[in-house]
């Protein structure tokens, strides 16, 4: 890891180079101290408890492209899979971590949603108001991040203002020759009383290791409402470290859907700040993995004032080799009473091999308050098995459909039709199985 | 239709089936009777396919064929179901989606094409109101916060929609109200037919005062231990069992 790291760092100075008037912006030294912060910690190890589970060291023990070439012979058609509308979306799309202006569908009017480095450009203002602000600018894959933060989207919905169509984000990679690291950076900020609904997903498409170390900062004004989904189904070669941090003023309502389907690590961090009373947040997941897949969820809700709720609901469905990590932590501040808090955590290990560490924290500083946390581990019920196989349904379908039934409450919030039916294709070809589920 | 002899059955090592033996042709109602723990559920698992139980000896045919290497969904393709004691609640998974997803996979099964969406759900609709269930029943999760009644009804709906050649109805009485168990079977006796055959399993004879066997069995100790016609169940639902016990023990 050292190798890469020290890439990294030299690596900095001729992005730097690069940046030309930019680096006289009050944004760069943002970057510079974050690049501090990464020199200092180094990428995290298992030493560290929060990675723990997840050894980043195989993965960065290779090397990687930290600068890419543009791609431009890709076209809609060879990707149109991936989206969810050919046309009923705004879409904000990257190749190897550069803008593809072509298949994007990009607005200004009455809101942005544009790229990251446009708004260096364009929204000054905005950037240097909220960037590093909302993130964990002391976690040193953050703050690598930050460091070399240029590109990625960005979505500024002014006050009182309902974006009309679901906004995409697609990161893709087609590195056929290297092993390449991108570093998204996403900026959200969504006014009062305004809403939108984001979808993102990465995905590569070349043959080479892919990894993904993206950061995104979410900030809801006061009744603001944002839907924010994760669609994670890449390849074995590919590896995604999301960091994703959202802040939260009065009565806005803030959901995260997190859908682990693939990819080789998948590390989840999402964090809430709910720094106002009416604040609510709603966090789902739903991983189905196999082979020797991994996925670990780290989340933080911190109730920092009275009268907020959150409900955090993740299911998780682990065969082969593959293994899960659950890490929940609900921190009530002092003086955060009437907090109402609820986490669950449910999975099903398929095999022998398959495995999960699943870890509820609880702090609570605070009197008066109503907080919950429950996790299981178990196996399909034979009974339900036995029931369906009576009815004529074979042994997979009826194991799909009772997997389905299982992560079926941490479904049901979605609210996109779109979304809906990509979402049940994605899984009944993760079940291997042709069956149409009606979420 | 079903032939079965001299069948052992056991789990985990305990036998619980000791040679039963009985035959079941086109047309007829059995009833199974007995005390609880006699191995009344045990034998329409094992009929069915359940794979925790072992078989240690003895053969079972359904319809001219032995079916003790099948999978509990090949039997099922075969025309044989099981109208379950505790029918299996499942989230998530609608009704209207399970039984395509059933008849499907059953047609499937005997090389058939999938059934019209159409016909579907005309038949659905025909045998809803057979049943005297509510529309609404189409799109909610199967068995999910059911009473005990909807939940026998709607095995009975399924087996209206399956067409079954056997059905074995484990316990349909238990949990049903009279109002209930009367529109269960008088729904069950619309689907009699000439070439189908019914194995009633139940403790009480209320049931059999609806569907009139054309056979009882006693079931005690893993054994059929007396069988006879109707009057039989009645004389059990006066007697109790304790009469048989003793004539056994004599």
């Amino acid at each position: 890891m050292d190798v890469f790291k020290d890439k990294l760092l030299s690596s900095f100075i001729v992005f730097e180079n690069q940046l030309n008037g930019q680096k006289k912006q009050p944004f760069h030294q943002k970057r510079r101290d974050a690049i501090d912060v990464f020199e200092q910690k180094g990428f995290p190890t298992i030493k560290d408890e929060e990675w723990k589970y997840t050894n980043l060291k195989p993965l960065f023990n290779k090397d990687f492209n930290v600068f890419h070439p543009g791609e431009d012979s890709l076209e809609f058609s060879d990707i149109r899979r991936f989206f969810l509308s050919e046309s009923d979306t705004y879409k904000i799309v990257f190749i190897n971590g550069i803008f593809a202006s072509w298949l994007s569908s990009t607005t200004h009017q009455n809101y942005d949603i544009c790229t990251f480095s446009a708004a260096l450009e364009r929204h000054r203002d905005v950037i240097d108001k909220y960037v590093g602000t909302i993130a964990r600018n002391d976690e040193s894959l953050t703050a690598l991040n930050t460091s070399f933060a240029k590109e990625g989207a960005f979505i500024n919905i002014p006050d009182g203002k309902v974006v009309d169509r679901p906004i995409e984000i697609l990161f893709f990679t087609t590195n056929s020759d290297n092993n390449t690291f991108i570093q998204p950076r996403n900026l959200v900020v969504v006014g009062k009383n305004a809403e939108c609904c984001i979808v993102e997903r990465h995905q590569s498409l070349g043959k080479q290791l892919t990894v993904n170390n993206s950061v995104t900062e979410v900030m809801a004004h006061a009744g603001a409402q944002v839907t924010y989904h994760k669609i994670q189904n890449d390849d074995d070669n590919a590896s995604l470290i999301d960091s994703t941090t959202v802040k939260q003023e009065r009565d806005s309502k803030v959901t995260v859907h997190t859908f682990s389907f693939g990819g080789k690590i998948t590390r989840n961090n999402l964090e809430f700040d709910l720094t106002e009373a009416g604040a609510e947040a709603h966090l789902y997941g739903v991983s189905i993995l196999d082979k020797r897949q991994l996925v670990d969820n780290h989340t933080i809700v911190n109730h920092m004032v009275p009268n907020c709720y959150s409900n955090e609901l993740y299911k998780g469905i682990y065969d082969d080799n593959a293994r899960g990590v659950f890490n929940g932590k609900i921190h009530v501040h002092p003086h955060a009473v009437k907090t109402n808090a609820f986490q669950e955590n449910n999975n099903l290990l398929l095999s022998d091999k398959a495995s999960i560490d699943t870890k509820p924290q609880l702090e609570i500083y605070a009197d008066d308050v109503k907080c919950s946390h429950g996790c299981t581990i178990g196996q399909l019920d034979e009974d339900a098995l036995f029931y369906l196989r009576q009815r004529g349904i074979g042994v997979k379908e009826a194991q799909a459909l009772l997997m389905l039934a299982f992560t079926t409450d941490a479904l049901k919030e979605i609210k996109i039709p779109e979304l809906k039916t990509k979402l049940n294709r994605l899984i009944a070809r993760k079940l291997n199985v042709n069956l149409d589920f009606n979420l | 239709m079903l032939k079965i002899k001299n069948l052992h059955a056991s789990i985990d090592g305990t036998e619980i089936l000791k040679g039963i033996d009985l035959e079941v042709k086109p047309g007829e109602v059995h009833a199974i009777m007995g005390p609880n723990g006699s191995g009344k559920s045990t034998l329409s698992s094992v009929i069915a396919g359940r794979e925790d139980y072992e078989i240690t000896q003895g053969s079972i045919e359904f319809v001219g064929e032995d079916i003790m290497d099948l999978s509990p969904e090949e039997r099922a393709h075969m025309g044989l179901f099981l109208s379950f004691q505790y029918p299996v609640e499942i989230p998530g998974v609608s009704v209207t989606n399970f039984l395509k997803t059933a008849i499907n996979e059953s047609r499937k099964g005997r090389g058939l094409e999938p059934m019209p969406a159409k016909d579907m759900l005309k038949a659905m609709r025909e045998k809803m109101a057979l049943l005297e269930m509510d529309k609404s029943f189409m799109s909610r999760s199967i068995n999910e916060g059911f009473s005990g009644g909807e939940k026998k009804r709607n095995e009975i709906f399924q087996m209206a929609m399956l067409e079954p050649k056997l059905a074995i109805l484990d316990e349909t009485d238990s949990g049903l109200d009279i109002d209930a168990l009367r529109i269960v079977a008088s729904g069950v006796n619309k689907l009699r037919k000439k070439d189908n055959a019914i194995v009633v399993i139940t403790h009480y004879q209320r049931l059999l005062d609806h569907i009139v066997p054309d056979k009882v069995h006693v079931l005690f100790n893993g054994k059929i231990v007396k069988s006879g016609d109707k009057s039989l169940a009645l004389e059990l639902e006066s007697k109790g069992y304790d009469w048989i016990k003793e004539e056994l023990t004599a």
